[in-house]
């Protein structure tokens, strides 16, 4: 059982107007074997909050703690998050020219494992793992992310979720761009991933259709960097029918956060 | 990576526009100095004011420049000269102002039987049929060198394993050196010339590809650091044969390598490929030239290299020229550097000139940057260290053209002389 801890956190970034705060106090507690939604308009901070947790550098925490079973996530570096088991699916993952998915995958096993995978096992997981992501046996040869579609990146990403096994994963909206049959593949990934009980998820998106394929145990509504409103699965319900109309108009307006993770 | 400056430019065919005055049906009139240089090769493709070199202006077009076998005919070098701006004369070592005495470096031929070896001298007939030089140390070369290896693969003949060239370097007296390769019609080979050793020596290669015979020329510099090279290789190249070029650059103080391809009948094809890595203190200068002096004939260019640390030195000059006659050209080049760490400098010129509008497409690219920080972050945010994720973007960056040579052991040679190279990098 392993908690992932979000205590006030600021973080704001470097632009040419000058520093622009974009998270402004967010505070959220994920356990293993929780699945949270952040639902937000475009702009809210949501991706914000997905980088910062996994160390991008142009995200400054200006205060605030992340942490991971009482350890300071802030104080490790982009791979030491990895290894310690945060996990992000990028929204836009980048192609790596040159470097191949087989040596990659490799690599990064390795890393977060401490030692390499016995080669004959992990090269049946591998497989057996793009074949249930319904990915071309082929791609393990091509370079990462390099001429592949945006379904077939985001796939990818939820292929390497399943192999790392991480204790924590933040989906950085995957759902974006899938049609209805990728969508399902992939929310499919998640739940394999998740049906052992080893993972937290923290499952960031834009659209309530996800979630009919993974069910959240609590939905955050995020707006203009902050938490506005907090509950079960029936948030998003209710999102879905209503938008996020109701909290443009003034988030101070919005109904308190209610403890929903207390 | 980051690109911090890209050009690009591709032309096609134009519209039918209503005559302008300065322009033709195909374009807008072009250095019209070329007008009349027919036959693209050697002394008949020299202008006729071509051998005064600095008589009359200089002319701008890469056609114009002096081409002579006879080292009198180029001036003393001052680092000046548009050829010679960026190389350091001081580390030459005398190849562009002494008489090169030197033993030159052995050469060992090994390959299939059938493939000739013939060590022949200055007057042999197929010397100069491919190549006339171009700049100063290549004709001091051309003066001075004793004789001269020939191999040749027989007409028809198709190799299965490469033909390795061992060139080695025992001496650090400035040396001439003189290869010529020819692949005789519809044959089909790969030659890998291995550089190694300590030598100060100016080179001179001759290739010739014949019609229909597909050709692939390795050129590997792994010098000891103390070696100065300097080497022309110029290629002509048949009706509907190809050529395959790939030079790779690691070992040396000073290497300066010319490869230029020229065509000289219609269905040609050229790939030149280049790979360098520059450590501090090292100038590693590559200029290319490719002459689309006939019609409907391809070209591709891509140098990627890698620099690290304080004075590393990388040249890369692409002039690529298509004439008039050259209707139905496609061509292409690029080059790529990655500058690892603060000290290196890379040095970047793709030059385009073309004279006829009526081509398939040309272009260019070139582009020098750090490493890009989110290739970084991807592989870091995966659990893996960042040395080890630096290393890998590099190596993936360099594979682009170590994939391309296509002989097994060659690459993975290569691909862990990379590896020692970056394992300097974090020293």
């Amino acid at each position: 059982m392993s908690t992932l801890e979000i205590k006030d956190l600021h973080v704001s970034i470097e632009t040419e107007q000058g520093t622009k705060e974009i998270l402004k106090g967010v505070s959220l507690t994920i356990r293993t074997g929780e699945t949270h939604a952040i639902m937000g308009p475009n702009g809210s901070g949501k991706s914000t909050l997905a980088s910062t947790i996994a160390g991008h550098p142009r995200y400054n925490v200006t205060s605030g703690s992340i942490t991971l079973d009482g350890e300071d996530v802030l104080e490790m570096s982009v791979d030491e998050r990895a290894r310690a088991g945060v996990f992000l699916a990028m929204q836009y993952p980048v192609e790596v020219p040159g470097v191949s998915m087989t040596n990659f995958l490799r690599t990064a096993k390795t890393a977060i494992d401490g030692e390499a995978p016995k080669l004959r096992t992990w090269t049946k997981d591998v497989k057996a793992a793009m074949e249930q992501l319904r990915i071309d046996a082929d791609f393990a040869q091509r370079n990462v992310n390099e001429g592949f579609s945006g379904g077939e990146k985001k796939r990818v990403e939820i292929l390497q979720l399943e192999l790392f096994k991480p204790k924590f994963a933040v989906l950085d909206e995957t759902d974006s761009g899938l049609d209805v049959d990728a969508l399902k593949v992939v929310s499919e990934g998640v739940n394999r991933a998740h049906a052992d009980g080893n993972m937290g998820t923290l499952l960031i998106t834009h659209y309530t259709r996800i979630l009919r394929y993974i069910k959240p145990d609590f939905v955050h509504v995020f707006v203009d960097g902050q938490v506005v409103e907090e509950g079960g699965p029936e948030l998003a319900d209710r999102l879905e029918e209503e938008g996020y109309d109701r909290y443009a108009k003034g988030a101070g307006a919005a109904a308190a956060p209610a403890a929903a993770q207390a | 990576m980051t690109e911090i400056t890209t050009e690009k430019a591709r032309i096609g065919a134009p519209s039918a526009q209503p005559f302008i005055n300065g322009f033709t049906e195909e374009g807008e009139s072009l250095s019209p100095i070329n007008a009349g240089t027919k036959a693209p090769l050697a002394g008949d493709s020299a202008k006729s004011h071509s051998h005064g070199g600095g008589v009359g202006i200089p002319d701008s077009s890469r056609a114009g420049r002096l081409t002579s076998y006879k080292l009198a005919d180029f001036k003393p070098l001052t680092g000046l000269e548009e050829d010679w701006r960026f190389t350091p004369l001081k580390r030459l070592r005398g190849l562009h102002s002494e008489v090169l005495s030197g033993a030159a470096p052995t050469v060992v031929v090994n390959g299939p039987e059938q493939v000739t070896v013939e060590s022949v001298g200055r007057d042999d007939k197929r010397i100069g049929t491919a190549g006339i030089p171009e700049d100063r140390v290549s004709a001091n070369a051309w003066e001075n060198f004793a004789g001269a290896t020939v191999v040749t693969i027989p007409s028809e003949f198709e190799a299965t394993t490469e033909i390795s060239v061992d060139i080695e370097g025992t001496s650090l007296e400035a040396a001439a050196q003189h290869l010529v390769i020819v692949a005789e019609k519809f044959s089909k080979a790969v030659v890998v010339l291995n550089h190694k050793g300590s030598a100060v020596v100016s080179e001179n290669v001759e290739i010739i590809v014949e019609d229909g015979a597909s050709l692939t020329v390795i050129t590997l510099q792994e010098w000891n650091d103390d070696a100065v090279h300097a080497s022309s290789q110029q290629a002509k190249i048949g009706r509907d044969a190809k050529l395959k070029h790939v030079m790779v650059s690691l070992g040396g103080d000073l290497v300066r390598v010319t490869p230029s391809a020229r065509f000289t009948a219609p269905g040609g094809e050229a790939e030149m490929f280049g790979l360098y890595f520059a450590d501090a203190g090292q100038h590693l200068e590559q200029r290319l030239f490719v002459d689309h002096a006939v019609a409907n004939c391809k070209s591709n260019v891509l140098y990627k290299g890698a620099l690290q640390g304080r004075n590393a030195h990388a040249v890369w000059v692409g002039d690529v020229l298509i004439r008039k006659e050259a209707e139905g050209t496609d061509t292409y080049e690029a080059n790529r550097n990655l500058l690892l760490t603060d000290g290196a400098r890379a040095d970047s010129v793709p030059n385009l000139e073309i004279e006829t509008g009526l081509i398939e497409g040309a272009g260019h690219a070139s582009a020098t940057g750090r490493m890009d920080d989110e290739h970084l972050f991807y592989l870091m945010a995966r659990g893996i260290p960042e040395d080890v994720a630096r290393r890998l973007v590099v190596r993936g960056f360099l594979n682009e053209i170590i994939q391309q040579i296509k002989v097994p052991s060659i690459e993975e040679r290569l691909t862990d002389a990379v590896e020692h190279e970056l394992a300097l990098t974090d020293n």
